[in-house]
């Protein structure tokens, strides 16, 4: 202790400045405050200072323990700690009952509870607790005494095998999503290359030369759908116009012909 | 095929404690194995566990292998985490929700004398050690705690009555009551 706190009493206990620790405390300094705190309540404290003195709970000489209680209190105010509430109504309890049995005894019958058996029943329920507590600590655990016995079978989850994919299946579903992406695409309307009017000229002037011409004779394969998209167009156009006309056998599927309109008569 | 031998087989592929009649269904109708049979052959495996480094132990889900307590100290060497150590504040809230259940948050503080943290619940709820049974019929209808058949797992528990019994209360005998204004 520095001189400088040997002014500050620690504690006032009996109207005795304690300027030191208590002799019968048995805690170094610097361990106290970590030791306070290791304390999980008023009802802690008291039953350490009770036990301590082997004291049985139902023998408590009150106003040594409330002395040493307060004094705890005290120290605890010194150390700065965060001094619960319920700290400071178990000093409130315990001076109730100290001044209670410094009054002459009432024998009249007390309605309220006396509450130094309230006292007792919570120490006791309490040391209850801490041994409960401890007991359960004591049980063995899972990860800490036992650990699971398991190999490891590990199970995949679920055990499916994976599908086999194909290269054209694959291809397919490239495709298809090259079709779906055509969908968003924009559709650019661009002037048509092969004009239908060029065509229906080309077409009457194949005519010219061999009247009757197989249908299929008209289109040229180099020239693509597109080609033959016009040309089907041009010989549409053709007949509605009656500039050409179109035959077959009377068979189903037979070839078709295309002819002069009118070109019948002289043939 | 021994029936015990294929119990164990059973027991050591399974990640959590089997019951009788979990094991029941691993057997086709025609294999003829009775709910009997499984509790005899149970106790052939217990028998054969004899002397090894594991046990079979029964604990509230069923049962389960593990290892004796002895040989933690070389199975837990290596490992990075140690087990979790509670602190008493956690003990002392578990132990009365496991000997008091049920019970309210406010009873826990009635006996604790301190405050209920609230932390604690929440780890004991995600845990699955404790959940809420029911709220009593009081002003506000405070939440009722007790303990799950997982915490009963967890400490090696068949069921509460395996819990060790709590230290008796004395009852009080006022006129016995001897607080003294001694010293």
């Amino acid at each position: 202790m520095t001189a400088i706190q040997k002014e500050i009493p620690l504690a006032i206990v009996r109207g005795e400045k304690f300027v030191a620790m208590p002799e019968d405390l048995y805690i170094p300094p610097d361990a106290l405050e970590v030791f306070l705190e290791a304390f999980e309540g008023p009802l802690d404290l008291l039953l350490y200072l009770i036990r301590r003195q082997n004291f049985d709970i139902c023998d408590i000489p009150i106003a040594h323990i409330t002395e040493q209680y307060v004094a705890y209190v005290e120290l605890m105010k010194d150390f700065k700690l965060d001094l619960a509430a319920e700290y400071l109504l178990m000093a409130a309890m315990l001076a109730e009952i100290k001044s209670r049995l410094l009054l002459p005894r009432h024998v009249a019958a007390e309605e309220e509870e006396d509450p130094r058996a309230r006292l007792m029943r919570q120490l006791q329920e309490y040391e209850q607790c801490k041994q409960a507590a401890a007991d359960l600590d004591e049980l063995p655990r899972l990860g800490r005494e036992h650990q699971v016995v398991q190999t490891a079978a590990d199970f995949p989850s679920p055990p499916r095998p994976q599908p086999q994919v194909s290269l054209p299946e694959l291809l397919l579903a490239f495709q298809n999503v090259l079709k779906r992406a055509e969908m968003f695409s924009h559709h650019e309307i661009q002037r048509e290359q092969l004009s239908i009017r060029e065509r229906m000229t080309q077409v009457l002037a194949v005519l010219q030369t061999c009247r009757f011409a197989p249908f299929e004779n008209l289109f040229r394969r180099e020239e693509g759908r597109r080609g033959a998209v016009v040309t089907l167009m041009a010989v549409l156009e053709l007949l509605k116009a009656h500039l050409v006309d179109v035959t077959q056998g009377d068979a189903p599927y037979t070839p078709l012909y295309i002819h002069l309109a009118g070109g019948m008569a002289e043939a | 095929m021994e029936l015990a031998t294929i119990l164990q087989a059973i027991l050591l592929t399974a990640d959590k404690p089997l019951s009788v009649e979990q094991l029941e269904t691993y057997f086709l109708p025609e294999e003829k194995v009775a709910r009997m049979a499984i509790r005899v052959a149970l106790q052939d495996l217990q028998d054969v566990c004899a002397g090894q480094s594991f046990e079979l132990k029964e604990t509230a889900s069923g049962f389960r292998l593990q290892t004796r307590a002895e040989f933690q100290p070389w199975v837990q060497r290596h490992h990075e985490e140690k087990p979790q150590k509670y602190s008493r504040a956690f003990l002392e809230t578990l132990a009365l929700i496991a000997w008091r259940q049920p019970i309210t948050r406010a009873e826990i503080e009635e006996i604790r004398g301190v405050a209920v943290n609230a932390n604690i619940i929440k780890t004991l709820l995600e845990r699955d050690w404790v959940r809420v049974i029911g709220h009593k019929e009081l002003p506000g209808r405070p939440e009722m705690l007790g303990t799950t058949r997982h915490f009963l797992d967890h400490f090696n528990l068949r069921s509460l009555d395996d819990l060790p019994s709590l230290a008796a209360v004395k009852a009080l005998d006022m006129d016995k009551l001897q607080l003294e204004l001694l010293g």
